[in-house]
């Protein structure tokens, strides 16, 4: 299926290099560990991903099981030693003996929740509507893209935060908001290709056969439009992320009971200035070191797939 | 032109509409506009008034038209925790935010506009690379984590320039600014810094790309023929260029700069209406909240505005295609 819609799309540019490998999606997939940099990044996403799924069997505690927590062990740097279990905490502990490094993991699994859930939901919605909008073009195609231009000539973040002042915290909230946020984004770009792709001869024989809209614009169409989407989502997964980050940061995204990394950060943040660095700083590395992996693999699909750069 | 214009300004004032609807239809529609509208804190009696001062006992059509009219009129309601009307409050702290992302503005074009055309104009080199490396990490870090990056590095290891607050202020055309004082220019630079480097990343990429696309044009290589110094073909000949779509991207992002400003207002403890946005939030002063949704949408909406028309006098294909269009 997937090397289906790549050679359909790749029909009509020249591959980036000419290697040995015969399906373009053997060839875009070549391309794409050429660059050391890319391969690092995923190689470190995949990490962290994996972190964040396995991570509660692999943590020393349950940091929001208050039965595990001592107070004792409060406010102990990276390195020491539990007074009661004789663990070692390795990042460090908060004010209620917290260890960081379950903290992070469980913050993790949330982040990556709210972004990936709300990345699905924000490209069904946009890509569908960005389809329908090409596909029939005339009313129904401006009155959708007037309503992507509204949205996109106002900062993501000031909607969002729009939102969650109506709505108040919670992790459904904060994906609502999210959803909200990006599917114009998404529409956008499929509009774009799409609407070229709607005046090739496939599409007219699509029609002539009779098919139904319905299959004329999910099966041929969108299919069509798949490698500028992938380049979007990379980018806007990453966006996701931090913009989650800075919500719950500012105190209106996840409620304390399921914090974020960037819950987690925020709470570490009256500590910083003391000198308490490791409350505030683990947690903003492992956000750190997500967001610039994704933003590197999104860099080189952007190479690899973009039909301009390929010679 | 005029066409154009009218068109452009139709296009704002249903913006504006479209917004002020939305607003609207979330503090009145979603949930009860009691709860939202009145003090918690109000007795049964004080409740009874403001709901017929509000029309809160009319019908939804007619609450809105209500709505409208008063928010004509400059009236958004008072604040619950001040008791004066929310827009006054507002604009109160409007200099404090325009001073920033006004100072911020400057900084990523003074700083982002050389280092784009070094990396434009010596792509390869190691200097050139770092700098591209730098405005990747200047994109994907999230802006609160660079303003606390900053801060513990200049304010808590360093100890050179103060962790937040505005500092010293004097009265310039009857609005307190920092930047003329030494005490407030200190507390400026920090959070005007943290402000700027997501836009200065924007600038250095946009002039690199620009640059590199200039120095190939016939008449850059003309200049470098008639024997000018590569010092005046890149300030003159190069420079002027890359203005052009640098400028207009950044008028552009000042709109976003200031709802940005949120996040560098709450880390630095700026003053500002954004920090002041997030303290409402925090106090369910929704009077407050309305009134700062209202001015953000009008700032952002008269920037784009005034940026779309100058940029059609510079360059008239635009407004050609649009009236076209």
């Amino acid at each position: 299926m997937t090397g289906e819609i790549l050679a359909t799309g790749g029909e009509s540019a020249a591959p980036l290099r000419r290697t040995k490998a015969d399906s373009p999606l053997k060839r875009i997939l070549a391309a794409f560990f050429e660059d050391r940099l890319a391969v690092i990044g995923l190689v470190v996403f995949v990490l962290i991903a994996a972190f964040a799924v396995i991570g509660p069997w692999i943590v020393p505690q349950n940091p929001y099981d208050l039965a595990q927590l001592d107070i004792m062990d409060g406010g102990l740097p990276p390195g020491e030693t539990s007074f009661s279990t004789g663990g070692t905490y390795w990042l460090g502990t908060d004010e209620q003996g917290r260890d960081m490094l379950s903290a992070i993991a469980y913050g993790l699994r949330i982040s990556l929740l709210v972004a990936f859930v709300s990345l699905g939901c924000a490209i069904t919605i946009g890509v569908t509507l960005g389809v329908v909008a090409s596909y029939f073009g005339g009313r129904i195609d401006s009155l959708i893209m007037r309503v992507v231009d509204l949205q996109l000539s106002f900062p993501a973040i000031l909607i969002a935060l729009i939102l969650l002042a109506l709505l108040g915290r919670g992790v459904d909230k904060v994906i609502l908001a999210l959803v909200i946020v990006q599917w114009a984004y998404y529409a956008r770009t499929v509009r774009s290709s799409a609407i070229v792709e709607t005046r090739k001869d496939y599409i007219d024989a699509a029609r002539c056969l009779a098919l139904s809209h319905r299959r004329i614009m999910f099966r041929h169409l969108l299919p069509n439009c798949v490698p500028p989407l992938i380049v979007v989502a990379t980018v806007q997964i990453a966006q996701a992320i931090s913009l989650e980050a800075t919500l719950s940061f500012l105190g209106v995204g996840v409620p304390i009971t399921e914090p974020s990394l960037g819950l987690l950060i925020a709470n570490g943040y009256d500590y910083l200035l003391s000198g308490r660095y490791w409350v505030s700083i683990f947690p903003g590395i492992a956000l750190v070191a997500t967001i610039v992996a994704i933003n590197l693999v999104g860099d080189r699909l952007r190479d690899v797939l973009n039909p301009r750069l390929q010679k | 032109m005029i066409v154009y214009l009218m068109r452009r300004i139709g296009q704002s004032l249903v913006a504006i509409m479209v917004m002020a609807t939305l607003v609207f239809l979330g503090v009145y529609a979603i949930g009860n506009p009691v709860d939202v509208l009145i003090n918690p804190e109000a007795t049964q009696s004080e409740i009874a008034a403001t709901i017929a001062r509000l029309g809160l006992d009319k019908p939804l059509w007619q609450q809105f038209l209500i709505f409208v009219k008063s928010a004509l009129q400059g009236d958004l309601g008072n604040s619950f925790v001040y008791g004066r009307p929310a827009v006054d409050i507002i604009l109160e702290r409007f200099p404090a935010t325009m001073e920033l992302a006004l100072v911020a503005l400057t900084l990523s074009v003074v700083i982002g506009v050389p280092l784009g055309v070094y990396a434009g104009l010596k792509p390869e080199s190691i200097g050139g690379r770092s700098v591209m490396a730098g405005s990747i990490l200047g994109f994907s870090l999230p802006n609160f984590w660079q303003g606390m990056l900053l801060i513990l590095i200049f304010a808590v290891l360093l100890g050179w320039l103060p962790a937040g607050g505005r500092g010293e202020t004097v009265q310039v055309l009857g609005m307190r600014v920092s930047f003329l004082t030494w005490d407030g220019l200190q507390h400026l630079l920090l959070p005007a810094l943290n402000l700027a480097l997501f836009k200065m990343s924007l600038v250095i990429r946009l002039a690199r790309a620009n640059t590199r696309e200039v120095v190939t044009q016939d008449y850059v290589k003309f200049a470098r023929a008639k024997g000018l110094s590569t010092r005046r073909v890149v300030l003159v000949h190069v420079l002027k260029n890359i203005m052009i779509p640098v400028v207009t991207i950044l008028g552009l992002e000042l709109g976003s700069m200031v709802a940005f400003a949120i996040v560098t207002e709450t880390v630095f403890a700026w003053p500002g209406m954004g920090k002041l946005l997030i303290d409402s939030i925090k106090l369910l002063d929704r009077p407050l909240i309305v009134a700062y949704l209202m001015l953000t949408v009008l700032i952002i909406v008269t920037i784009n505005l005034v940026v779309d028309v100058l940029y059609s006098f510079l360059d008239p294909r635009i407004r050609l295609s649009e009236v076209k269009g």
